[in-house]
């Protein structure tokens, strides 16, 4: 593709902290290379705020590969922006033209408190995991492959659902904010595998237990999490956790 | 895990709606069968019954249902159900509504689902509001305060008569028909949500259960359209 250059405005969302009101400020970045990533071009835009003697943008990110899940950012009404099954960090400039103006905001939602400008507090989710998103085995040397027989079809459904970066765009696009489509894809990594069967029913209720204290919605499965997820995990690890809740609910005293 | 946090978690209240939902479902298929009894009467010109027989085929199988001991019983699961269904509906949508307390600028829209699927409390609201008018239609006549509007004939109530009278006027059959449109829209999500909610996972019969749950959202709603529509140009009785 042709490399070429572009100036264009940004609606960011500012907000000092937590406590405070936040507004959108209007900025104009110039000369953006399409080869820039979206992170690159904020980092662009921070350096001369800083220079100039501003506060720059407060946003997340890590890896900036795509594998982390720290990046977030709700690009014009979509999390991770325009792409399909990708990061913001691996959102490249060449998705946008010279002019355009891009709204950026912080994911909504009670349970990810705003901390400043486009960073959230996404520890809801670490509680979630600590819920039960573990297996419990000893340690010591690895076990010969193949040891332990797993059907191809469970094995491949759980890799997929492992695919899960816990970045929240689900959540954040979630019209309920329902942490269910992560809460899913962690259960069901755990639940199809003989390693996780011993603890497949407490993991199940204590999780989604946790993920109600936090302050998430319930899920009524519009479909728009598995739509924008950077991952592609499927609304069908949905279905299962509702079947894995269900038989525990149902089951333990 | 007790029986009142099973059903009070946000996927037991989900379920509450999804069981509740696959009743009203059922139920539906036994309201929409008994009401297509009016199709009897016809006027067409090659028919295996009587146009002229005043609705007697539907009248009967009304006076069934109403006279029938075991199905009084099951009209109050069925008033049950329906509380349930909506009064659960309306606090998980102010509760599900609650949990953004500072909304976007940009709204993601249609790019994620479909509208009906995030308008279920609108179209849900929209069903209850025709559900009052129903009910004041025919129930309430039917079962509480009677009217001249459905004499005696052979010691049943003359339900076909009460419907003649009632869809001969305009407004009441535009409003039945725009309700049958929520129902239908309210089905295309519902239905194949509530086999989600049970857990059904397995793409193979999830297919079977969205193209059975497409059929159904269409056929029903419209052969209860069609019944105020018919009433009113005459195609029956």
């Amino acid at each position: 593709m042709e490399h070429y250059n572009m100036n264009l405005n940004l609606k960011v969302w500012r907000q000092k902290n937590a406590q405070t009101q936040g507004g959108f400020e209007t900025y104009q970045v110039k000369n953006i290379s399409s080869e820039m990533s979206f992170l690159e071009m904020i980092d662009v835009l921070n350096e001369e705020l800083i220079a100039e003697g501003k506060d720059p943008i407060a946003f997340d990110h890590d890896c900036r590969e795509g594998i982390c899940g720290m990046c977030s950012l709700y690009i014009d009404g979509r999390p991770h922006g325009p792409w399909e099954q990708n990061t913001t960090c691996q959102l490249h400039m060449r998705a946008y033209k010279d002019g355009d103006t891009i709204t950026i905001e912080p994911w909504r939602a009670g349970a990810f408190p705003v901390l400043k400008d486009l960073m959230v507090d996404r520890s809801a989710f670490d509680r979630i995991i600590q819920a039960g998103g573990f297996i419990s085995v000893n340690t010591g040397n690895a076990v010969d492959a193949n040891a332990l027989p797993i059907e191809k079809d469970k094995a491949d459904a759980s890799f997929a659902a492992a695919a899960c970066i816990g970045c929240g765009a689900c959540v954040a696009a979630c019209k309920n904010s329902s942490a269910m489509l992560f809460t899913s894809a962690k259960v069901t990594q755990l639940a199809l595998l003989p390693q996780g069967a011993p603890e497949r029913k407490s993991r199940a209720l204590n999780m989604i237990a946790q993920m109600d204290k936090e302050g998430f919605g319930a899920c009524t499965n519009t479909g728009a999490c598995e739509a924008v997820c950077p991952k592609g995990i499927s609304l069908t690890n949905i279905a299962r956790l509702n079947q894995e809740y269900l038989g525990a609910a149902l089951t333990v005293n | 895990m007790t029986w009142k946090q099973a059903f009070t978690s946000s996927i037991g209240k989900k379920l509450v709606m999804g069981l509740t939902g696959l009743f009203l479902i059922v139920f539906l298929i036994v309201h929409v069968g008994i009401n297509a009894c009016i199709f009897a009467d016809l006027n067409v010109p090659v028919w295996p019954f009587d146009p002229s027989d005043d609705g007697a085929i539907f009248n009967k199988a009304a006076h069934f249902m109403g006279s029938t001991i075991l199905i009084r019983i099951l009209e109050v699961g069925l008033f049950a159900g329906i509380i349930l269904h909506i009064v659960q509906g309306l606090m998980l949508e102010a509760s599900n509504r609650s949990k953004r307390k500072q909304g976007y600028a940009v709204q993601l829209g249609g790019r994620g689902s479909k509208w009906y699927s995030r308008a279920m409390g609108l179209l849900g609201t929209l069903i209850m509001i025709f559900l009052i008018l129903h009910l004041a239609h025919f129930w309430v006549k039917a079962r509480i305060t009677g009217s001249d509007d459905m004499p005696e004939v052979e010691g049943m109530h003359n339900m076909f008569n009460l419907m003649k009278v009632t869809f001969s006027e305009l407004w009441v059959v535009i409003v039945y028909v725009l309700a049958c449109i929520s129902l239908a829209y309210h089905l295309q999500h519902g239905f194949q949500s509530a086999f989600r909610t049970l857990g059904v996972h397995n793409n193979k019969w999830m297919t079977i259960v969205q193209s059975i749950g497409v059929g159904y959202s269409i056929l029903v709603p419209l052969l209860f359209a069609l019944m105020p529509i018919a009433m009113y140009l005459g195609w029956v009785g």
